[in-house]
């Protein structure tokens, strides 16, 4: 489309430096935090002098050089942060494929039914997202715990799921109504049943939708803190709330480095499946949403 | 559609929703309704480390028949909505006898808790709503006017603030508008005013809030966005062009109409999420200044005694609120929905 | 020694430590599940208590902040998923008030003869818990600046006062007062602390009637007020963390601070040299001529759940016994916390908790109403620190936010 548009020199001008001006407002706080990650905590959070966390003047006192790899040792090493981040593997892949699963078969069908009560369906999913999780997660506790479903991983799976339904049966009823009805209507003239349909015409040709759904739901796995938190136990405990427990109570001192050099741990895969599914997430948002 | 075949495809999605959202939702309802019994409180010696005092505890064995009785708690109906800590009908009614005039009887009703959070979640959602279309939307338009291979890492780049994680991306944020952090010593140095500090006022703090409600919700926008425009009809544009249309009258008459469907979406999550607006009060330290309905909630679910009777009857308000909110654009779906 | 001459020994003394413990914790069968805070002297009792595992022992711990959401929950169960908790004076409340800790009298009569009787929390007659640990706020200062001007180090609230002014006129610092003035928790526990540094009462004797609106409430505010004056502008935000960076950066030269955290600002990371070995602990302080100090007194001790069998609540006792046992004590473990334990031996830095000890403090309020006082006071205190109410409103405000919660529990009418 741009190439079909001549644009003035000016135009052009204002264009690129708004993009520059976001761009460093976007990514700054990244880099600030990648390159404070290899100081001490004096310098990156320093109350006396910002440019010491550029510089490092404690770093170098503490540990000699003006970068440390502590924050990672520690977290990594000391704290065996590898273990959260199998957990959160585990967790994440599980999610995403349950909710993807549920969530086209559900999709499917609101987007092919004309009736009211599927508009009603979407609209109560909807209302339903509206409950803020916190609320939700304390009324869990007591009957996890009395049926004994408390701290395991597939609790703390299905609950994800179940929340980030609503989003995903939006998403993915807005992308399905954008696959022409003919489709299917007309294997189902050639004598399949509705699912036969559905697993041979639809399954093929929905993946760019499936694909941007499935990685919002993998953010709002990857990130979650208010779920995994309160309902997994300490030898299940994911990426996130480890970090937090890094950061340490009132009474006692917390290593934030360590929750720092996680931080930029956790970022870089999700970098890794940006770069990989990037075309993926605009053709598949392409494809859906625009029907709203 | 057969009523039979939806019902099977929808089957697996609805269980999951309503085990883990509708049924606690009807707990939450009931939970409301209910408040633990009476209390008998004895006076009572308590011994320690730190030597002997007298002090109070609840009876348990007077109230434990109560409670076996009935183990829901006791039925209050509407009180705990009613009550100071929540709507406060009495003390808005006192408020408006006593007050001299609607300045102060304005001032009387945010001096209490619930709409004094419930003024700042509207706030910021009114104000980062439309921000983060705005901003999202002008990204989308840059990004699409740039050279073809610089796009893919500007994409990837104007998606980090939504990716990095809230909790430590807020920690982070927080200190570097500290006074001494470098975004705080920048302000300082741009208006020439040394003492400024963005947490020691209340307008300032909600202004934080708010640029960071925009620059973490704008990639959503923008992302949507861009997809949208990458499916403007390009025969459309051309001969508006040939009309004579200039880049602006093209983005006015083509490209906005062709992206209000997307609008509609991102505005429904955008309001959805803005008004449970939670982290960034928690990150930022900000509830001296600004607190949220959402914030209520965790507040009353965090203290030594939890107040569960209460922040039930602030989570049906919260989604009574958001049924509110988003009653509008559900009439226009539904208009769309009954056309189709 | 060689080195692997040294770590066979060294495994044999573990394996060795290890027996013993096992032999000495006396369990033949049972569970022990502990929940509790995540902080490093209560895992090391945890670990104590871990080292019981073993032939029909099954031991296990949950330590995490988010102890208090989960301790509740977990123990309303039959049985109950969590055998103790691990807690403080003031989240004690809330296990009781929900009835789910057990009372430890026969435990005691029958394993416990050898626990100093001031470490039994006995509430009614009843041992409810076991401590193990103490805590308190109390000055922390920096000599060098203090010495340089010639300042005595404060022991009340009005010389902290004068010596800011003192500070801050000489040019030594803008903001020399420090403190955990966070809306929330923090700032509700400075009121507290406050409060009863000048005699004053929460609750009209034996009721849960709030009286805090009253001349004490209003002169604790107001001392606030004043030492906020010499705070950085930005006092609202800080908490504890906040403001020991603030002394590790030299910015703040006095504040009341949690004596487990000044290790953490003396030792040699976060600051530089010159301030961190100049910093220097102190005892706690008075306020408005009163003879108690502004402080509070906090220790942490193990609970065991009601709903479980005795065999289980027996084996609960010994382990977390064992937890707290003389032998969990080695060069690591003594600076973790000032530990009432056999065999403790206190650094010159828990000087302060030990003078807050002896100094006559009071403990934090064990009433099964005040958590709810303390959170009304948290949320509204900081209208007027803003400056936007005077002190009477804000107590006003105060009581009227904890009778609704107060009311909605069933404390009041």
């Amino acid at each position: 489309m741009s190439s079909a548009i001549r644009q003035s020199p000016l135009l052009k001008l204002t264009a690129w430096s708004f993009l520059l001006l976001w761009l460093v407002i976007a990514a700054f706080p990244f880099f600030w935090t990648f390159w404070g990650s290899f100081k001490v905590e004096g310098d990156f959070f320093s109350k006396a002098d910002w440019t010491w966390a550029l510089f490092g003047h404690l770093t170098q006192l503490e540990t000699g050089g003006a970068f440390t790899g502590d924050g990672y040792h520690g977290a990594w090493i000391q704290e065996e942060f590898w273990r959260a981040a199998l957990n959160t593997f585990i967790v994440v892949f599980f999610v995403v494929t349950i909710s993807l699963t549920l969530g086209t078969l559900g999709g499917y069908a609101l987007s092919r039914s004309s009736y009211n009560y599927s508009f009603w369906l979407l609209i109560i999913a909807l209302i339903f997202r509206a409950m803020p999780p916190i609320t939700l997660v304390s009324g869990y506790l007591l009957p996890f715990y009395e049926w004994n479903l408390w701290g395991h991983l597939p609790t703390a799976i299905i609950v994800l799921v179940a929340i980030n339904q609503p989003f995903t049966l939006w998403m993915l009823t807005s992308f399905f109504r954008n696959i022409p009805k003919d489709l299917d209507e007309s294997a189902m003239v050639d004598g399949c049943t509705h699912f036969q349909a559905f697993r041979h015409v639809i399954i093929p040709v929905m993946w760019p939708g499936v694909i941007t759904t499935g990685l919002f739901s993998l953010l709002l796995a990857y990130n979650d803190f208010a779920v995994t938190a309160m309902i997994l136990s300490k030898e299940n405990q994911t990426m996130v709330p480890k970090i937090a427990s890094f950061l340490g109570t009132t009474q006692t001192k917390g290593n934030v480095m360590f929750a720092v050099a996680s931080v930029v741990s956790v970022t870089a895969p999700i970098f890794v499946l940006v770069i990989f599914f990037q075309r993926q997430i605009v053709s598949g948002l392409t494809a859906g949403a625009v029907k709203g | 559609m057969k009523h039979k075949t939806f019902f099977w495809f929808v089957l697996p999605t609805s269980l999951a929703m309503l085990l883990f959202i509708a049924l606690p939702i009807v707990s939450v309802i009931t939970q409301s309704m209910y408040a633990p019994h009476k209390q008998v409180i004895v006076e009572v010696e308590s011994c320690g480390v730190f030597g002997c005092k007298k002090s109070t505890m609840i009876d348990q064995d007077a109230t434990r028949e109560l409670r076996e009785a009935e183990p829901l708690g006791r039925f209050v109906g509407a009180d705990i909505y009613t009550n100071r800590n929540h709507l406060a009908s009495n003390e808005i009614a006192v408020a408006w006898e006593s007050s001299a005039g609607l300045g102060e009887f304005l001032g009387d009703i945010l001096n209490l808790p619930f709409y004094r959070a419930l003024a700042f979640t509207l706030t910021f959602t009114f104000v980062v709503t439309p921000l983060v279309l705005v901003l999202g939307f002008t990204i989308a338009v840059a990004v699409n006017s740039i050279p073809q291979m610089l796009r893919g890492p500007t994409i990837f780049l104007s998606l980090l603030p939504m990716i990095i994680n809230p909790l430590i991306g807020s920690l982070i944020l927080f200190w570097m508008v500290d006074a001494r952090g470098i975004v705080g010593a920048l302000l300082q140095t741009a208006v020439g005013d040394p003492n400024l500090s963005m947490k020691a006022s209340t307008p300032l703090t909600w202004v934080m809030l708010i640029v960071y409600g925009v620059w973490h919700s704008a990639p959503f926008a923008f992302v949507v966005y861009y997809a949208g425009l990458q499916t403007v009809p390009k025969d459309t544009l051309e001969s508006a062009m040939i009309d004579g249309a200039s880049r602006w009258e093209q983005i006015r008459y083509v490209i906005v109409p062709h992206l209000i469907p997307l609008t509609t979406f991102i505005t429904l999550m955008q309001l959805m999420d803005n008004f449970r607006v939670f982290e960034p009060i928690v990150s930022f330290n900000a509830s001296a200044h600004a607190t949220s309905l959402s914030y209520f909630i965790y507040d009353d679910l965090g203290g030594e005694t939890r107040l569960l009777s209460s922040a039930a009857a602030t989570s049906v308000l919260t989604i009574a609120g958001v049924a509110i909110l988003l009653t509008p654009v559900l009439v226009r779906t539904w208009r769309d929905f009954a056309r189709r | 020694m060689n080195n692997i001459l040294r770590s066979v020994i060294a495994g044999a003394l573990m394996v060795a430590g290890t027996a013993t413990s096992f032999a000495a914790c006396g369990i033949s069968e049972g569970r022990v599940s502990i929940v509790g805070n995540e902080f490093p002297a209560i895992q090391t009792v945890a670990n104590g208590a871990l080292a019981c595992a073993g032939d029909g022992v099954e031991v296990k711990s949950n330590l995490t902040a988010d102890h208090q959401k989960i301790n509740v929950p977990g123990m309303q169960g039959d049985p109950a998923e969590y055998t103790s908790a691990i807690i403080a004076n003031s989240s004690i409340v809330a296990l009781m008030n929900e009835d789910v800790i057990r009372p430890l009298d026969d435990l005691v009569a029958k394993h416990g003869q050898d626990i100093p009787q001031n470490q039994l929390i006995t509430i009614n007659g009843k041992v409810m818990a076991v401590a193990f640990m103490a805590n308190a706020q109390h000055l922390t200062y920096r000599k060098d600046v203090l010495a340089d001007l010639g300042i005595e180090p404060p022991k009340t609230y009005e010389a902290m006062l004068e010596a800011a002014e003192k500070i801050r006129a000489e040019g030594k610092a803008e903001f020399p007062i420090g403190g955990a003035y966070k809306a929330g928790w923090n700032l509700a526990q400075e009121f507290v602390n406050m409060y009863l540094g000048h005699g004053g009462e929460f609750y009209k004797a034996g009721t849960a009637e709030p009286a805090i609106n009253n001349e004490q409430g209003v002169a604790a505010l107001n001392v606030m007020k004043s030492l906020s004056g010499y705070m950085n502008p930005d006092f609202l935000t800080h908490d504890s963390n906040a403001t020991g960076a603030e002394m590790e950066a030299g910015n703040v030269i006095m504040m009341n601070m949690w004596g487990s955290r000044v290790g953490r600002l003396q030792d040699d990371e976060g600051a530089p040299p010159e301030i961190a070995s100049n910093i220097e602990v102190g005892g706690p302080l008075t306020v408005g001529g009163g003879s108690d100090p502004a402080t509070t007194l906090w220790w942490d001790g193990w609970t065991v759940a009601k709903n479980i069998s005795d065999a289980d609540a027996e084996a609960t006792f010994l382990a977390m016994k064992n937890g707290i046992s003389p032998s969990i004590l080695n060069d690591e473990t003594m600076g973790q916390a000032v530990w009432m334990i056999d065999g403790y031996k206190p650094a010159a830095v828990n000087q302060g908790v030990f003078a807050s000890i002896e100094s006559g403090a009071t403990a934090y309020p064990m009433l099964p109403y005040h958590g709810l006082m303390h959170t009304a006071l948290g949320n509204e205190l900081a209208d007027f620190m803003n400056g936007k109410e005077d002190a009477a409103k804000t107590l006003a405000d105060v009581e009227a936010a904890y009778v609704a919660a107060a009311t909605e529990k069933g404390f009041l009418n």
